[in-house]
């Protein structure tokens, strides 16, 4: 009767194995699979990424290289072929200032052809901060690099646009990084408490957390912002910049995260590992988080991108990053009006990649949260 | 249940009194003061300040006391419901702000206004028709509201209307009606002009409000007393109006008195780009000058009415929500 | 089933509904044929996911996406329905779910009462809201005799004070009167058939015996007959006349109670039998429990479902072939090789 029985067991068992022994991460990535739009974000991300790593290969001159006869150039275009060769160029260009209206007047010069090749030479930089090249992703034959192409024009000072945007990247995509994390570690540690032991700790904190997101934070920012000293070095202004947008931010993820430690405080498993003798340390870590890893990692990949726009926002309006440092913020500060606009809009650019990384994170996140659920239907 | 009102606003009193030290600290922030600043500008101009008259102008102003003595002093004249003088425009604060605070207040409750005609019924829509083609287009449109942050929609949108239109859109009035005192003309001006911040500002709220209403909507759609409803004959949009709609309408309403505030903090940066006549600008200046006083009331005023937008929703929802009235909170 | 000269009131034939998830599909109930009797009780019994509640929802198209009817009659004899107040037999399963004839037949005449009552109630709504939308539904009444009717219909599921309950919120009311109030509900019509999916399972023994009782005698009143879901053998028999049996959505067996009880011959429902702990078996003696698990749905035996924890597997019978419901006694079929055509063991 017993080998019976067994031989049924097995012949049953046998049947069910596939879909229970996935794990929980290829469960989630299965789901994150079929997200369609946050694969092809998370590909974008990627690229973004490389572009902040590599910018100096990619760009065309340094960023901060001003020359006042270039002052406003219209964006060049590479022509890609010389009558029927395939030949890239650009044409050298000349501006005049204007006698009437003082201006800056561009002509594009069709004698004069720039050639234009890959893997060429230009300013020198160290790749990956190691290695000494001065090859770049593009480059002019004949003629200086950082003279000759302006893919997307110039700026009042006369400085490349699309150089100066590759460089932004570097640091709008890094605040996001920092701010995110400051705001992780605030978040996790100030909302576990409160949610697991409850009570006054609970209040307190929950307490403190509405006052703070009372204060509307816009003009928190903009307060504080405004209070940094003038003298500080870039890397400091820097970091003040990510201490104050994190500030604010970590409260999001707290209340999250003390939701979650809530509900699960209650729920049978954690009561069965106090009970068979584990610490309060070893529930907290080894039983409950590793519920919610999932469900964190999507809320913060959603918090980064409201951090970038909050840098933005505050070097647009002047209160944030200060020359020379590069972000999309600094860089759209030369179209804060109508007149910009309307006769220079190249300057309007930047607002694009803020655009593009903001849709891309949110699309990822999105496909994430999907994704950490991987038991839901 | 009156408990608990009196607790909230208790509450609400509490808070408003720590966002206003708050805004007051931050003002102390920046070294120097207001002083420094004038000064800065008059030597910018050619003319120097000796010490002896920089003491006297702080003396005058009340600057060279503690803070908390400055504090007391401001805190007083707020609840008598003076303002301060602003040192910048040497004008009562209260008469600064005065109608630009209405501009602001009207343009939030525009933006506000779209924002629930568009996002309840796109919302609920997306819900029912789940995965459909219009819930797709939706939440794609939807994300791009989101993610585009409403200075630079102002800032496209600026641009557009001037390159293919010819219309500059930026102010909430015409020219000629830019000082002039109210009168039906007036007010159908300021309608013309009030639908770009309308939209620019309430994107965002749109899209994250359709976000909220279609996921609540969801969850509620998949509960047995939805099915309960239809096995008794109902046809099928009423029911979802009728049960669904309603119980998922909770959170959302307890939403409605957080966009007031947060639309009027947003709307700081748009009204800058579109050169609104709302407190935005105003307050941009005054942080640059560290004109004191200017710069606290209008934080502190932005303070209220989050503080105020808040205890709002609250009191709306346990109106609508009978769970909560019966169980006390 | 029953070979009486009436037509049975609704006769599944063959139903098959799938879940067509992105995992795979699921086969919720895979070919299930019974009769429901007018006036009579039919028990549907089986284990947690065989498909009994699916097989209900089909009956009334209230299925969740994405289910969906992919085969099989829902023969319903429809009061009245035809020309001249004949009798009509109406296909369910052809009827848009959506549609203007199937919410006419949902409440009026056949009603579904659900297992969590809490749930089944909306939270902000009171109860005679509810029960007032279904009455003004089928009867062309006004408000305030809807409202009447209402609290009869409250009245006669022996709620106390149903003036004053019939405002209430359904959160302020104990399980038995909410259940009692659903059950008035799904009256309020007279429906010809009352489609109980586990309404005992939630409630404490003492309640569940006290609804089980109004339920019968609710049933002589009107003479509508019950299909009564559950997995509680004990309430089967005492409630139920004819019994089916479904594992992984198919009929394994079905005959009058008398025999699912004391002449079973799938041993499955043998099997349900022995598991069934007694009050007469000696202390120290095991719980015995049926081997093996219900398979997981994307992964269904080859043949006969039940094969795997079977203790009377036939190899090579079992295992390749679907065995068919064939009658072995007049109204009792069965659905396993041990019994081939008109043959016993």
């Amino acid at each position: 009767m017993v080998d019976e029985a067994e031989a049924i067991e097995a012949r049953a068992d046998a049947a069910d194995e596939r879909v229970y022994v996935a794990s929980q991460w290829q469960l989630m990535w299965w789901r994150f699979r079929k997200h369609k739009p946050a694969m092809i974000a998370g590909v974008v991300m990627l690229g973004f990424y490389v572009i902040a790593l590599l910018a100096p290969f990619f760009a065309t001159t340094e960023p901060t290289l001003s020359e006042g006869d270039r002052s406003l150039m219209p964006p060049q275009r590479i022509h890609w072929f010389d009558g029927w060769k395939p030949s890239p160029h650009v044409f050298a260009v000349s501006g005049e200032r204007d006698q009437v209206t003082f201006k800056r007047v561009y002509e594009v010069d069709r004698d004069q052809k720039i050639p234009v090749r890959f893997l060429g030479r230009g300013f020198e930089y160290k790749f990956l901060w190691l290695i000494p090249t001065d090859r770049h992703l593009l480059g002019a034959k004949g003629a200086k690099t950082e003279e000759s192409i302006f893919l997307l024009g110039t700026d009042l000072q006369g400085r490349d646009v699309y150089s100066r945007l590759l460089f932004a990247t570097r640091i709008s995509m890094s605040i996001g990084l920092v701010g995110v994390s400051l705001s992780l570690v605030l978040g996790i540690l100030l909302g576990g408490m409160s949610g697991f032991y409850g009570g006054y700790v609970d209040t307190v904190i929950q307490r403190a957390i509405e006052i703070l997101r009372s204060i509307p934070t816009i003009p928190l920012w903009m307060g504080l912002a405004a209070a940094l000293p003038q003298d500080w070095s870039v890397l400091r202004v820097y970091f003040a910049i990510t201490l104050i947008i994190s500030v604010l931010g970590w409260t999001e993820l707290a209340r999250v995260v003390r939701g979650r430690f809530l509900a699960l405080r209650e729920e049978d498993f954690v009561m069965a590992a106090m009970l068979s003798g584990a610490s309060h340390t070893r529930t907290i870590f080894r039983h409950m988080v590793p519920s919610f890893y999932s469900h964190i990692i999507a809320v913060s990949t959603l918090a980064i991108p409201e951090m970038i726009i909050s840098e933005t926002a505050l070097s647009f309006l002047g209160l944030g990053l200060q020359p020379p440092a590069v972000s999309y913020g600094v860089l759209l500060q030369a179209a804060q009006n109508i007149q910009a606009i309307a006769l220079t809009p190249w300057l309007m650019i930047p607002a694009f990649p803020v655009i593009i990384v903001v849709l891309a994170f949110n699309f990822l996140g999105d496909g994430l949260r999907d994704a950490a659920d991987p038991y839901s239907q | 249940m009156l408990a608990y009102f009196i607790r909230r606003i208790f509450f609400a009193f509490g808070t408003l009194w720590v966002v206003s030290v708050i805004a007051f600290a931050i003002i102390q922030l920046p070294a120097g003061d207001y002083i420094t600043s004038y000064i800065t500008g008059l030597e910018a101009l050619g003319d120097l300040v000796s010490e002896e008259e920089a003491e006297t102008l702080r003396e005058e102003y009340g600057l060279n006391r503690p803070i908390y003595v400055q504090y007391s002093k401001w805190m007083l004249q707020v609840v008598r419901g003076e303002f301060g003088l602003s040192m910048e425009y040497q004008l009562p604060v209260g008469d600064i702000i005065g109608e630009r605070l209405l501009m602001t207040i009207i343009v939030a409750l525009a933006a506000v206004f779209f924002v629930w005609v568009m996002a309840l019924p796109i919302g609920i829509y997306s819900a029912v028709k789940q995965y459909s083609v219009g819930d797709y287009t939706f939440t794609f449109v939807g994300f791009l509201g989101l993610a585009v942050p409403n200075f630079l929609l102002a800032l496209v949108l600026l641009y557009f209307s001037f390159r293919y239109f010819d219309a500059n859109v930026a102010g909430l009035f015409s020219p000629e009606y830019f000082r002039a005192p109210w009168s039906i003309g007036r007010i159908i001006d300021l309608l013309k002009h009030l639908w770009i911040p309308a939209i620019v500002l309430g994107t965002a709220g749109t899209a994250a409000l359709i976000r909220i209403m279609r996921a609540n909507l969801l969850d509620e759609l998949r509960k047995p007393y939805v099915v309960a409803a239809r096995a008794r004959g109902m046809s099928e949009w009423k029911l979802v109006l009728k049960y669904p709609v309603r119980v998922a309408l909770n959170p959302f309403a307890s939403t409605i008195g957080y966009i007031l505030p947060y639309i009027v903090s947003g709307s700081i940066i748009v009204s800058v780009v579109l050169s609104l006549p709302t407190v935005g600008p105003l307050l941009l200046r005054s942080l640059l000058s560290q004109d004191m006083f200017l710069a606290g009331t209008i934080i502190l005023l932005i303070g209220a009415m989050t503080v105020v937008g808040t205890l709002i929703s609250d009191v709306i929802l346990v109106l609508i929500d009978p769970r909560i009235r019966f169980s006390g909170r | 089933m029953a070979t009486t000269d009436s037509q049975p009131l609704l006769s599944v034939r063959n139903l098959r509904t799938h879940f067509p998830l992105d995992e795979g599909t699921v086969v919720a109930v895979d070919g299930a044929s019974f009769d429901v009797q007018e006036g009579k009780t039919l028990g549907i019994v089986g284990e947690s996911g065989c498909g009994k509640s699916v097989t209900a929802r089909s009956i009334l198209g209230l299925l969740d996406r994405p289910g969906r009817i992919v085969d099989g009659e829902i023969l319903f004899r429809r009061r009245g329905g035809g020309d001249n107040g004949v009798d009509e037999v109406l296909d369910l399963a052809t009827l848009d779910p959506k549609g203007h004839e199937m919410r006419s037949i949902r409440g009026a005449e056949i009603a579904l009462v659900f297992q969590e009552p809490m749930s089944s109630f909306s939270p902000v709504h009171t109860i005679g809201t509810q029960l007032v939308e279904a009455v003004r539904l089928h009867n062309d009444v006004s408000r305030n005799e809807a409202r009447n009717i209402g609290i009869e219909a409250l009245h006669s599921v022996g709620i106390p004070f149903p003036e004053q309950r019939i405002d209430a919120y359904s959160f302020e009311l104990s399980g038995g009167i909410r259940q009692r109030a659903m059950i008035a509900i799904a009256l309020s019509c007279n429906p010809s058939l009352l489609i109980a999916d586990e309404p005992t399972t939630a409630l404490d023994v003492t309640t569940q015996a006290q609804i089980l009782d109004l339920m019968r005698d609710l049933q002589q009143q009107h003479g509508m007959a019950i299909m009564l879901i559950t997995h509680n053998l004990g309430v089967v028999a005492e409630m139920a006349d004819d019994v089916v049996v479904m594992y992984l959505g198919e009929v394994v067996e079905s005959a009058p109670v008398d025999d699912i009880f004391y002449a079973p011959k799938h041993p499955y429902t043998q099997a349900l039998h022995q598991s069934i702990p007694s009050i007469t078996a000696a202390t120290g003696q095991k719980l015995a429990s049926i081997t093996g698990t219900v398979p997981h749905p994307y992964n269904r035996p080859k043949g006969c479902a039940f094969n795997p924890r079977c203790s009377s597997f036939i190899t090579g019978t079992c295992d390749q072939q679907v065995p068919q419901l064939l009658p072995v006694a007049p109204d009792h079929q069965v659905s396993c090789f041990l019994y081939p055509e008109g043959g016993g063991t």
